[in-house]
């Protein structure tokens, strides 16, 4: 089937089979990496990414279903050069080790700190419920979250 | 976080230096395994036995070789008529009879006999991932079920599973003296007994495992990409044992690794077939697992029971610990599968304290389960359980201070080296100062008050110490390959000063998320006073660097890094050599500080840059001396290093619905020296989460028919944010005193002492001797209910 996106600014047309995933089309069609797949039944939220301003498992959405949707990647919030703020707070807090995770986790922390207000430590470990980290115990990943939002 | 992390733009050794390997994380920019494609790539896909023991009366491949797409299909019995040896346990443990263990021969692909759910027995190669997987689903297995010995605890009273292997056991093996720890018992004021289950664990790294085998026909060479916390054992283990290749024509390279926690450090399966399929088929093959894959076949971790008592004086001295272990092998022994439940626990059982007679049995037990082997901490979290458990049992039969009951049996400062009844010999420490440390941060002295906040809510609060000790950086090779170990366990490390004075470093060591790239530089930079930008750390490529033994048991820093202060000695020492004629003066002249040589009594000096390019473009030089600026080291320990501290663990317990919630955690640990203070803190709060998750979650369970009940992150719950509370974390220092830096290791501590800590304020806040872990909320609720 046709499939029409678009991805981190650039328009898209692919022919795909009709099961593909929206995570292979990032991966395997497009060669963007840098979303990762963990678990494969939308538990662990490595393959978050962005559809139409919201974060979606992209494990979990077929590519059909991105019809004409707008997908934003961890490759397309900013660069080595030019971060944004949340993968700025990463860094700062040590919020990764092996970085698998991480991806996942940044685009799921933009969108809650986006879409909430007043983020305290209680509302933001509750908003990364979807997301596993196996390294960090979650503590400098809720500090730099919580550095993003108190700076909004 | 109590222990504030100094900014500042210091990148030397105690600097809390931001990781630079973060920028490429953080950016989608990693390049693991599976991020990583080859021209003409085809794809693996597993057949694995759906049953626990069963003959494999043949493979019928027919139906699956006409699916659209698969271009091979190969089984266990073609990788054994191809020549293919068997994977081998690494560590031969010996039983108290003083015979060889017993090791199942374990081959890449099941042939004859399949022995645990999931076992690969062949493998398909397709030119899609999806045709793979239809080709796999459609290879017809004749097996003949065979009754099959799943329960540990009547593993021993079961059919055997290997002929000839009496009651399931590979071994019996024993530690100390066990008749002064009987007359300790026969003279004992008080004896407490514990019997603990210490809950089989799947590891779980977000990463699953892949691998990417390639065979380059113009030379013969075999690259294997994969997710390895160690690839130069993966080399070794696929030439010297399985003879996938000679050792010079196979590369073994780990890329960006995401976790590992003991994990990939064992040699697998599904890479042996993939990287001897790439030389048959002469394409390159991946395979990536699926997250039910990793539960079925990943090496598996804990699955202990044990009986435990502890002999007090009539002052509350221990006078004596005797601990009988039944462990779990799984169906056959993985790559360090017998070192774990032995020698990595029965040495550690003395703890802090200076009980003098101590005396344990373990029995490595096989089950037709997934193979058990290392999970982070490895044999150190259970016997960390044991004593902490039944220590802070003693106390309450006694009606004592948890923590003055301990400081009473602590090994003191004035006592090092102490050589414990169970072979160690601890080099220093000071153990009441991180209790004091841990008292403080907690406020214990606030408990009771916290107590009765929580009672008046309807929950039960509770207190629980772990005072810990460790073993990391496993050595001296000596003595380790005398315990019965397949390798030494040194590290190598090289610099290379290049001719414009920038620095490329080697180790052998392997960072799956531990930050070597900022820790090494940061300690090489220190060393030879170059900038921290002008070193680049290298590790993970066999083709690159020299053979060198990886990463776990907390042992990169402490085995590594000192492996890197020695090539630093080498360089500094022969650059003394070189600027000396550079300045018309004997090296003995000569003095190195903050990256200049400078000639005694003068005002004289040159730069280290300047001496690498002297013995790069050698025009004027020493006559003697070899040019180049290269120096590599293996450095082996004279002793393991022994971090230990204090964790504390608060609890709260609703009474309705049996929740356990985590509300406070204080870790006060002993790493010595720290080079970088964030990444240490970052390793402390990742183990005390995999602590958390063994005591209040996570539980891998077959059920009686052998299948794994728990086989996704659906079943197998691990710790969410919400699970857990900030952390308090902080250290005390005592250098050790036998490696360069003064280091110990960092990596495991965290869910070394926190299940016990956990545990005992769980115990505590039930009023209860024990719970199995995990305590889940139904467990808690039966306990609460008198169940």
């Amino acid at each position: 089937m046709k499939v029409s996106l678009t991805v981190n600014g650039a328009a898209h047309e692919l022919d795909v089979p009709d099961n593909t995933l929206l995570v292979d089309v990032l991966r395997v069609h497009l060669g963007l990496t840098g979303t990762h797949v963990g678990c494969d039944t939308s538990q662990c939220g490595a393959c978050t990414v962005h559809m139409d301003g919201g974060a979606v498992k992209s494990c979990t959405v077929l590519a059909a279903q991105a019809d004409g949707a707008n997908v934003t990647t961890i490759e397309g919030i900013g660069t080595t050069e030019n971060l944004h703020p949340m993968q700025a707070a990463f860094r700062e807090c040590h919020a990764l080790q092996c970085g698998f995770c991480t991806p996942g986790m940044i685009m799921q922390a933009i969108d809650l700190v986006e879409n909430s207000d007043g983020l305290d430590n209680v509302a933001i470990r509750e908003g990364l419920e979807g997301n596993i980290c196996r390294c960090t115990g979650y503590h400098n990943i809720v500090r730099a979250i919580q550095s993003v939002a108190d700076a909004q | 976080m109590s222990e504030a992390i100094v900014d500042s733009d210091e990148t030397g050794i105690g600097a809390s230096v931001r990781r630079r390997e973060d920028l490429r994380f953080i950016t989608g920019n990693g390049n693991y395994t599976d991020d990583i494609n080859q021209p003409g790539q085809l794809h693996a896909a597993f057949c694995r036995s759906p049953y626990p023991r069963a003959r494999i009366n043949g493979v019928d491949c027919e139906e699956a070789l006409s699916v659209p797409g698969v271009v091979a299909v190969y089984t266990g019995q073609q990788l054994v008529d191809d020549g293919l040896g068997d994977l081998p346990c690494g560590w031969l443990v010996k039983s108290k009879d003083g015979s060889d263990m017993h090791s199942s021969p374990h081959p890449p692909l099941a042939a004859s006999v399949a022995n645990y759910v999931g076992e690969p027995y062949a493998l398909v190669v397709a030119d899609s991932v999806q045709a793979a997987k239809q080709g796999a689903e459609s290879v017809i297995g004749d097996f003949e079920e065979l009754d099959a010995v799943v329960d540990l605890t009547s593993a021993t009273v079961s059919g055997e599973i290997y002929e000839g292997v009496a009651n399931n056991l590979s071994f019996e093996w024993a530690l100390g003296d066990e008749d002064a720890t009987r007359m300790a018992f026969a003279k004992a004021a008080h004896v407490t007994t514990l019997e603990l289950t210490n809950n089989r664990l799947i590891p779980n790294a977000i990463e699953p495992r892949a691998c990417l085998g390639v065979f380059d026909k113009a030379t013969g060479d075999y690259t294997l990409y994969t997710t390895s916390q160690n690839p130069g054992l993966e080399r070794l283990v696929l030439s010297a044992f399985v003879q996938v290749a000679p050792e010079h024509k196979l590369r073994i390279i780990a890329p960006d690794v995401g976790g590992g926690f003991g994990s990939k450090i064992f040699i697998y399966p599904e890479e042996t077939a993939v990287i001897w399929a790439a030389g048959k088929i002469h394409r390159p093959i991946k395979w990536v697992a699926e997250r039910g894959e990793s539960f079925l076949s990943d090496a598996h971790g804990r699955d202990h029971v044990t009986r435990a008592e502890l002999a007090l004086d009539e002052m509350g001295r221990f006078t004596g610990l005797k601990v009988q272990t039944t462990a779990n092998l799984g169906a056959y022994l993985s790559t360090f599968g017998s070192s774990v439940p032995t020698y990595l626990y029965g040495t550690l059982l003395a703890g802090q304290y200076k009980t003098p007679n101590i005396y344990v049995e373990v029995q490595g037990v096989y089950t037709n389960t997934a193979p058990v082997d290392a999970y982070r901490g490895a044999g150190r979290p259970e016997a960390t359980y044991v004593i902490e458990r039944i220590v802070e049992q003693a106390a309450r039969e006694l009606g004592k201070d948890p923590t003055d009951l301990r400081r009473m049996n602590m090994i003191q400062p004035e006592d090092f080296p102490y050589e414990t009844p169970v072979a160690l010999v601890y080099d220093t420490g000071n153990y009441e100062a991180s209790l004091d440390k841990a008292l403080d941060l907690i406020d214990y002295a606030g408990f009771e008050a916290r107590q009765n906040v929580a009672a008046a809510q309807g929950k039960r609060r509770g207190i629980g110490f772990a005072c810990y000790i460790e073993a990391c950086g496993l050595a001296p090779s000596k003595l380790a390959i005398e315990l019965g170990a397949g390798v030494g366990l040194y590290e190598s490390g090289e610099i290379r000063m290049h001719p414009t004075g920038s620095v490329s470093v080697f180790t052998g060591s392997h960072s799956h998320g531990q930050g070597h790239e900022t820790t090494f530089a940061q300690v090489v930079s220190d060393k030879l006073g170059v900038g921290y930008d002008d070193v680049e750390v290298i590790h993970g490529d066999t083709g690159r660097m020299e053979f060198g033994l990886g990463t776990y048991g907390s042992r990169s820093l402490a085995v590594g890094g000192s492996a890197l202060v020695v090539a630093a000695d080498k360089i500094i020492a022969k650059g003394k050599k070189i600027a000396a004629h550079m300045m018309q003066a004997t090296p003995e002249q000569i003095e190195f500080e903050n990256g200049e040589f400078s000639l005694q009594d003068s005002n004289q000096s040159v730069s280290i840059q300047e001496v690498a390019f002297a013995s790069y473009v050698p025009a004027d030089y020493p006559e003697d001396l070899e040019p180049g600026l290269s120096e590599k080291a293996f450095y082996d320990p004279n002793n393991f290093t022994y971090p230990a501290g204090t964790h504390i663990a608060e609890v709260e317990v609703d009474m309705e619905t049996g929740v356990v919630s985590l509300v406070d955690f204080v870790a006060v640990d002993d790493f010595g020296h720290i080079i970088n203070p964030l990444i240490v803190h970052g390793q402390v709060h990742g183990g005390v989460a995999q602590g958390a998750g063994q005591s209040m979650m996570e539980h891998g369970i077959y059920d009686e028919f052998g299948q794994l009940q728990t086989g996704s992150m659906m079943d197998y719950t691990m710790p969410r944010a919400d699970d857990l509370p900030d952390f308090q974390v902080d250290t005390t220092v005592t250098p050790c005193t036998h490696n360069p830096l003064g280091v110990k290791g960092c990596g495991e501590a965290g869910a070394i002492g926190s299940p016990a800590a956990i545990m005992n304020a769980i115990t505590h806040a039930l009023g209860i001797k024990d719970i199995s872990m995990p305590a889940t909320s139904e467990k808690v609720w039966r306990a609460l209910r008198g169940e």
